[in-house]
């Protein structure tokens, strides 16, 4: 038999799924001893091109209460042409479509080795993808001109029947009509008044008046579509007039005063932006894509007024329950957010100053509904301008990475409940009887929506074992789990993805090493710190760390090997042996640490941590530090670059060192979203601090002399390095008083 | 000589002895209007209205600008009370003046500003004091003593005049100009000069009608001819442009931009400007964009099917356009609903004609709605002066719409069902004079008195926010104001009494000035000498003013009563104190005011106060509002128009002799034409020879005329020619373009023709002359025993 890390990534590369234990602990007792709960990283739309879709609708079963799909664990009598669903039992007929099918000639949902396959399905018109560009024009003159450029440029890289529209905002909001020759038109709002979807639509001339009923005559039907085609039109049509409206974009023409920040109505943009697209294209794919360059300073959804004197909210301002505008604000973008939601569309966030710019306040929105949330210094930046090139990067198959409105379904085994998601979702509130009463992130309910999602979007999802001690499962027996993504592809295709995937149960009393080998550390390591970044979304840090410190010090007491209350003998195993560290790291971490970075940081942070898959999501962790060298110390390297040795051509191996690290980082640069920002330091330099905070400080001022002068300089931190904590963490878990 | 009239039966009068507003008229011509008049001398009553005379100002103001019922006033109150004569002076502001006569003298006293009196503020003028070898000066009107400033000291000479004085305007001449410094100014800043706003609406009708294309082609040229101060080369003027229908459109036309642009706001409920930079700019350097725009206005819009407009946001959008450009400015607005749209000021159909002659009548009078009254409050605030052009197919409130129009100075112009192909003339010379028009923006009028009278009561269009400030956000030079004054002590004949009005304004280049108009008047102890120095058609001004006032709050019938109540003891007063005695049969009146019956008549006849079936409410209502704004000349013709027989000598240059206004003096074979002001009627005789009808109207026959025709046709023949040189006579005359309409005797147009022939009965029951006569006679001699 392969090795559980072999198993592993087989598994994860069919179905996109990790799961924290690979063999269940059998009883409802027993998991919840095993401190890490049942729990998995799913990647819904994980790219295969080695799948085709099949261009047909999924086969479900007939239990009204059930209705999963037929996959390759259920029981099929060829003969009868009846299947037995894995998860209720129930008995179906197949289709008459599946008449001809025997052992030899099956479908490819019952091949084994279609776990995950997608079915391509007809339903409903297909709409074209649709991109709301709302544009803050409250920006520096050189910021404008390159937010222009680039919203330019993507045009061009829009398929050509996608819808755009295009909202500016500063002290009005300006909806702009794309539809006429000649005066260009646009629809100005009030910065300051919040308006209900129903007005906005009345105020656009979106609601179709009550047309007079002519005796004897046909309602003209066909005038239907020009209403909201005014707004939005399809991009082949209209580049040229809004490459020209785009370019003759002024800042906010609104004077500023001395000491004061414009006036920036971003709460009322995005409320038209959504009322917008919810009275024209409810439930079709659509991004609304928010650029800003600065905090909203007026209307519903303010963040900060615009006295420059008083500056944004702070940590330390939120803690003493400073941050005046705070909570109204969330309120206000929650609402938001949970009605894009509904509707189905994302909002993306770029937001691009020194300052903070109100994302804090904003999150939900990219949160709630899967959008992209960037932050940088300028839109002049190579990271703006080439992460939003990045938006609309193809996959392999020459289809947008990009995937809209799609819903999850989970199905469980009977022994198993559903205990929640963590992830770029909503709920979708279907009760049921496989959702679990306990609730681990957004819980209560089997189903959630994720309004965008691209081949990366990675969801945790928490289950709880529900099957009693006292009534064992069945030597052999196994849980079985189905996740069923109905979505809206790039090409407007709607699609359905089933995994199906199935572990075996064990008795954790008797087979305890089972379930201890099939643990899944670097998976499990991630769920946890999904969790905890969750809390801290609610909680105090504080506490959130204190629970993380629990866990851990439990969990190596259940697993770890070692005398009581002797330090030395503690041992893990290796499917253990990482764990700490991690946790460690993710101690440190800006996920769950806001000393030294803004509100806004910690949310931007927050934002992508919830959302990447298990390999990023663990580097973000726990960061890689590459080490290039000649042997020598890192000093000598500085100043042989500063003398200029690397343009010698006797000293090209110097070159090629010094090139070595830019290269490799180039090619990390190329593969992630957002682009990170890229910091090029040396020893010593000012910038080398953005490295330090990353590292061990296995050296600080508290300890330089203790440790000796000869290696690296120390770290200016009061954290305590990895030996200590690990150190610390073997005396408490040995230790037989707690 | 007092005029007597025998009167013992009706019936039996004769006309002969009546007086006629004919020869009143002529013979004022012909004895005033060959000498100019020079207003030196206190107390001197001027000519006529109707006759054309030179002023030549030499301390007091010229009648163009004030006017008063009374030229002679009585010492005391109780005097005045006796004879009941109002005390009432019209006042025209900034009225135009021939070309010969001059414009008032633009005083600057730099930075010190005008010099005033310590106490009751009086500016300087010719009727100051100076005292202590020319140290001080003693108020004429209050009589405190000031310091003269340093800077403006200079010696007496042996009379006690200044040596300076015929250098000074302030010191010789009756109305004169001070450029205001800072201090006049809001906000203690000099203010920005003002802009025109064009609000069209764009809605079906407006649309359908061809007005919105022809308000577009029209603009084009006439944005050429804004108002410009003396000799500036261009005006300083600054333009904008919104169309609406239930919603606004804001039009940015900023000179860099290749085409303009158009900005929706359909929050209608809470108005806002769109646009900073771009919407209020200069012609010359947006001539291109604002030409595209207003080629592309019509075209937008030809398609539209929204028939329901807004109305009060136009005004509050104009408004805040203003305020966001911190200047004063004019709103040019072109209407054609009821705003029934949904947005505040909203209005309902509340038309019922039922009403009238019923207590309720005063509803039709009155606003529907205090929005517009709280909107007019800000418009004047911020010096937003609105002019309204209405062109309604049926009701729509003129007496609510034209609230702002009417507080903040402006004019109203009503166009019913309006028809581009015959009534484009007349509504593009309104529009083309309305803009061209000499206005002041921001003003502040206080009227000065001396000691003993005060002015107390102010009619015409402008807003009070106390008893003394006539504040108008506008004023033109047709807008006339006219203040009624009572005693507060005794005046003496020998210091006689004062007026001082003094107008704080902004001028079109947006310079803050003070126009200051002085009129010196007699006071008398014997009424006697207060009825040889009245003057009629002042008093008929007045009377119709407070009148119109009245229907606001009483019924029209109570209004009418007291109207020929007070005449009749006015002319009671006389009989019984100044006329020698006569028998009671006899009516016997003052020289000066022999046309007070048949004027009082024509005013009791009118459409407000006596209205015929055809009238509509918006009409009157219209009409209140325009009388308000009247001057002497222009109340005179509307009340008693003016009747002119087309003579067939087509030689002479001057206009033909007026014959009064009765179907007797009309002849059957021949054309006449009647003005009022508003309307032009070319009355054809049944029996007018062929060759006439053939060189006037260009067909063979009278039957052939049409009576749809509102212009004469243009034919190549001397009497087309004079008589359409007759009709363009007339109408330079007037403030507005009047309307000309053909009426064919014995024609069904005939009726609406007759009603304007006031000295018979009216169809409405409106007495004749001769009945009205005898009426006022019977009430005297009721009153006298």
């Amino acid at each position: 038999m392969a090795t559980y890390l072999e198993f592993i990534q087989q598994n994860e590369e069919r179905d996109g799924v990790r799961f924290s234990w690979n063999v269940w602990p059998s009883s409802r007792l027993e998991a919840t001893r095993m401190v890490v709960p049942l729990a998995c990283l799913l990647t819904p739309l994980k790219e295969r091109p080695d799948l085709p879709p099949v261009q047909y609708e999924p086969v479900l079963c007939s239990r009204p209460t059930c209705k999963a799909v037929l996959n390759p664990l259920c029981q099929v009598d060829y003969r009868a042409k009846l299947w037995a669903c894995n998860f209720c039992f129930q008995r179906n007929q197949f289709p008459p479509a599946y008449a001809g099918i025997s052992e030899v000639n099956q479908p490819a949902e019952l091949m084994p080795q279609f776990s995950t396959i997608e079915y391509i399905v007809q339903r409903g018109p297909q709409t074209p993808l649709i991109f709301l560009y709302v544009v803050d024009t409250c920006l520096e003159e050189e910021d404008l001109q390159a937010l222009k450029e680039s919203l330019q440029m993507s045009l061009s890289l829009l398929p050509a029947d996608a819808l755009v529209g295009l909202i500016t905002f500063g002290r009005m909001v300006q909806v702009h009509e794309l539809s006429c020759e000649g005066i260009s038109k646009s629809y100005v709002f009030r910065g300051t008044k919040d308006l209900t979807a129903k007005q906005i639509q009345d105020m656009l001339g979106l609601s179709r008046p009550a047309v007079p009923v002519q005796q004897g005559r046909p309602l003209q039907t066909q005038e239907q579509p020009a209403i909201s085609s005014r707004f939005l039109q399809p991009v082949h049509k209209i580049d040229m007039n809004l490459t020209d409206l785009l370019g003759e974009l002024q800042r906010d023409p609104w004077p500023v005063t001395q000491g004061k920040r414009p006036l920036r109505s971003t709460g009322v943009a995005l409320s038209i932006a959504v009322g917008l697209l919810e009275g024209t294209f409810p439930n079709t794919g659509a991004r609304i894509m928010l650029f800003t360059g600065g905090p909203p300073t007026q209307g519903p959804g303010m963040v900060v007024g615009d006295e420059l004197k008083t500056p944004i909210r702070s940590w330390h301002d939120i803690e003493k329950d400073n941050a005046r505008f705070m909570k109204k604000a969330t309120k206000h973008y929650e609402t938001l957010a949970n009605r894009t939601a509904a509707n189905g569309h994302c909002i993306d966030i770029y937001a691009c100053a020194l300052d903070q710019t109100g994302l804090l306040e904003m999150k939900c929105c990219a949160n709630l509904t899967g959008g992209h949330m960037v932050m940088g210094d300028s839109f002049n930046t190579s990271l703006f301008k080439q992460t939003f090139q990045r938006v609309f990067n193809k996959g392999f198959n020459g289809d947008f990475r990009m995937a809209f409105g799609a819903s999850l379904e989970v199905k469980t085994s009977r022994e198993l409940k559903i205990a929640g998601a963590i992830g770029p979702c909503v709920s979708l509130n279907a009760k049921g009887p496989c959702v679990s009463e306990n609730e681990l992130g957004i819980g209560g309910t089997s189903q959630w929506k994720i309004c965008s999602l691209d081949p990366s979007t990675t969801l945790a999802i928490y289950f709880e074992v529900v099957n009693q001690h006292n009534a064992p499962i069945p030597q052999g027996g196994r849980g079985a789990v189905q996740f069923v993504t109905q979505y809206q592809h790039s090409s407007t295709q709607k699609r359905i993805r089933v995994t199906t995937i199935a572990r075996n149960w064990a008795d954790a009393q008797s087979q305890l090493q089972h379930i201890e080998a099939a643990f899944d550390q670097e998976a499990a390591a991630v769920l946890m710190a999904r969790l905890g970044v969750y809390r801290a979304e609610s909680e105090e840090g504080p506490d959130v760390l204190r629970w993380l410190d629990r866990q851990l010090i439990r969990l190596c007491q259940k697993f770890g090997q070692y005398n009581k209350d002797d330090p030395n003998s503690f041992r893990l195993s290796e499917s253990f042996s990482l764990y700490p560290q991690f946790m460690f790291h993710l101690r440190r971490s800006p996920f769950l640490q806001v000393f030294n970075n803004s509100p806004d940081e910690s949310s931007y942070y927050r934002h992508h941590f919830a959302r990447q898959d298990l390999t990023q999501s663990l580097i973000m962790i726990q960061p890689i530090l590459y080490a290039y060298s000649f042997h020598g110390p890192p000093e000598t390297i500085a100043q042989w670059q500063k003398a200029g040795y690397q343009d010698m051509p006797e000293y090209e191996n110097f070159k090629h060192l010094l090139q070595a690290p830019l290269d490799d980082a180039q090619e990390i640069l190329q593969t992630r979203f957002p682009m990170p920002r890229y910091i090029h330091t040396e020893h010593g330099g000012s910038q080398a601090r953005f490295l330090l905070s990353k590292v061990n400080p296995s050296q600080t001022h508290n300890n330089l002399y203790a440790w000796g002068q000869e290696s690296g300089a120390p770290i200016l931190t009061d954290d305590v390095s990895l030996q200590v904590f690990m150190d610390h963490l073997k005396k408490l878990a040995v230790s037989s008083a707690s | 000589a007092p005029v007597k009239l025998h009167f013992p039966h009706p019936q039996n009068s004769n006309h002969k002895f009546l007086s006629t507003t004919i020869q009143v008229i002529e013979d004022d011509r012909s004895n005033r209007g060959s000498e100019p008049f020079v207003t030196g001398v206190r107390g001197q009553v001027p000519p006529l209205v109707t006759t054309n005379f030179l002023v030549k100002d030499q301390g007091n103001a010229s009648p163009r600008y004030i006017r008063c019922t009374s030229y002679n006033i009585p010492c005391t109150s109780d005097m005045a009370k006796q004879s009941q004569v109002p005390l009432a002076a019209v006042i025209k502001p900034l009225a135009t003046l021939p070309p010969d006569e001059t414009l008032p003298y633009l005083v600057d006293h730099g930075e010190s500003g005008p010099v005033r009196c310590n106490r009751c503020k009086a500016y300087m003028c010719p009727f100051m004091q100076f005292i202590e070898g020319g140290r001080r000066f003693q108020c004429c009107f209050c009589s405190c003593v000031t310091e003269v400033p340093p800077h403006y000291f200079q010696h007496l000479d042996h009379t006690g005049k200044r040596v300076d004085f015929y250098d000074r305007p302030e010191l010789s001449l009756g109305s004169y100009e001070f450029l205001a410094t800072v201090d006049y100014c809001k906000n203690n800043k000099f203010p920005s000069p003002p802009a025109f706003i064009f609000m069209i609406d764009v809605s079906y009708n407006a649309v359908k009608s061809g007005l919105v294309r022809l308000i577009c082609e029209e603009l084009k040229s006439l944005l050429d001819y804004l108002p410009r101060e003396g000799n500036m080369e261009e005006s300083a003027i600054r333009v904008g442009f919104v169309t609406y229908n239930k919603v606004l459109h804001f039009y940015n036309v900023k000179s860099s931009l290749a085409q303009p642009q158009m900005m929706v706001v359909s929050d209608v409920a809470d108005m806002f400007v769109p646009l900073l930079d771009g919407f209020l700019v200069n012609v010359n350097e947006s001539r291109t964009v604002i030409i595209s725009l207003l080629d592309q206005i019509p075209e937008m819009f030809a398609d539209t099917r929204e028939t329901e407009t807004v109305f009060g946001p136009v005004i509050q959008a104009g408004l805040e356009a203003l305020k966001a450009a911190e200047c004063a400015g004019k709103l040019f607005i072109f209407h054609t609903s009821l705003p029934i749209a949904e947005a505040p000021g909203k209005l309902k159909n509340r038309d019922d004609k039922k009403l009238i002659n019923t207590d309720k009548e005063k509803t039709l009078f009155q606003p529907q709605t205090s929005f517009y009254n709280n909107l007019a409050k800000d418009c004047v605030a911020q010096g937003c002066c609105v002019d309204l052009f209405l062109f309604p197919n049926q009701y729509l409130d003129v007496a609510t719409l034209g609230i702002v129009t009417y507080q903040t100075g402006g004019s109203i112009y009503k166009y019913a069902y309006f028809q581009v192909r015959t009534d484009q003339d007349r509504f593009l010379n309104d529009l083309r004079r309305d803009v061209q028009k000499e206005v002041g923006f921001d003003a502040v009028m206080r009227v000065r008195t001396s000691t003993g009278i005060r002015a107390t009561d102010f009619f015409g269009a402008f807003f009070m926010s106390n008893t003394t400030d006539v504040e108008m956000a506008g004023l033109d030079c047709d807008k006339t104001i006219t203040v009624e004054f009572k005693h507060d002590d005794k005046l003496s004949e020998d210091s006689g009494a004062l007026l001082q009005c003094a107008l704080l304004y902004t001028s079109c280049a947006g310079q803050r000035r003070l126009r200051i108009h002085n009129l010196s008047l007699n006071c008398c102890t014997q009424l006697a000498d207060l009825y040889r120095n009245c003057e009629t058609d002042t008093l008929i001004n007045y009377l119709a003013k407070y009148a119109y006032r009245g229907v606001l709050n009483s019924p029209v019938k109570t209004v009418r009563d007291a109207l020929i109540n007070q005449c009749a003891q006015i002319l009671a007063c006389y009989r019984k104190n100044c006329a020698s005695p006569s028998s009671a049969g006899q009516l016997i009146l003052p020289e000066c005011m022999k046309l007070l019956p048949v004027y009082l008549n024509c005013v009791l006849k009118s459409d407000v106060l006596q209205p015929g079936p055809e009238v509509t409410t918006d009409d009157r209502a219209y009409i209140r509002q325009l009388v308000t704004s009247m001057d002497v000349a222009e109340t005179n013709v509307f009340f008693y128009p003016r009747l002119l027989p087309v003579v067939t000598d087509v030689d002479s240059d001057s206009l033909p002799a007026a014959i009064r206004n009765s179907e007797e003096r009309l002849s059957k074979g021949d054309i006449y034409l009647l003005e009022n002001g508003l309307n032009i009627f070319v009355w054809v005789g049944v029996n007018v020879q062929q060759g006439l009808i053939q060189n006037l109207f260009g067909v063979s026959s009278f039957s052939q005329i049409s009576s749809t025709l509102n212009t004469l046709p243009v034919l190549e023949n001397p009497f087309s020619k004079k008589v359409r040189s007759i009709i363009d006579m007339l109408q330079v005359q007037r403030s507005r373009y009047m309307k000309l309409i053909i009426v064919k005797q014995e024609d069904k147009l005939e009726m609406l023709f007759k009603q304007f022939l006031v000295e018979d009965k009216s169809l409405t029951g409106g007495a004749s002359y001769v009945d009205f006569l005898c009426h006022m006679h019977k009430e005297i001699r009721q009153l006298l025993s």
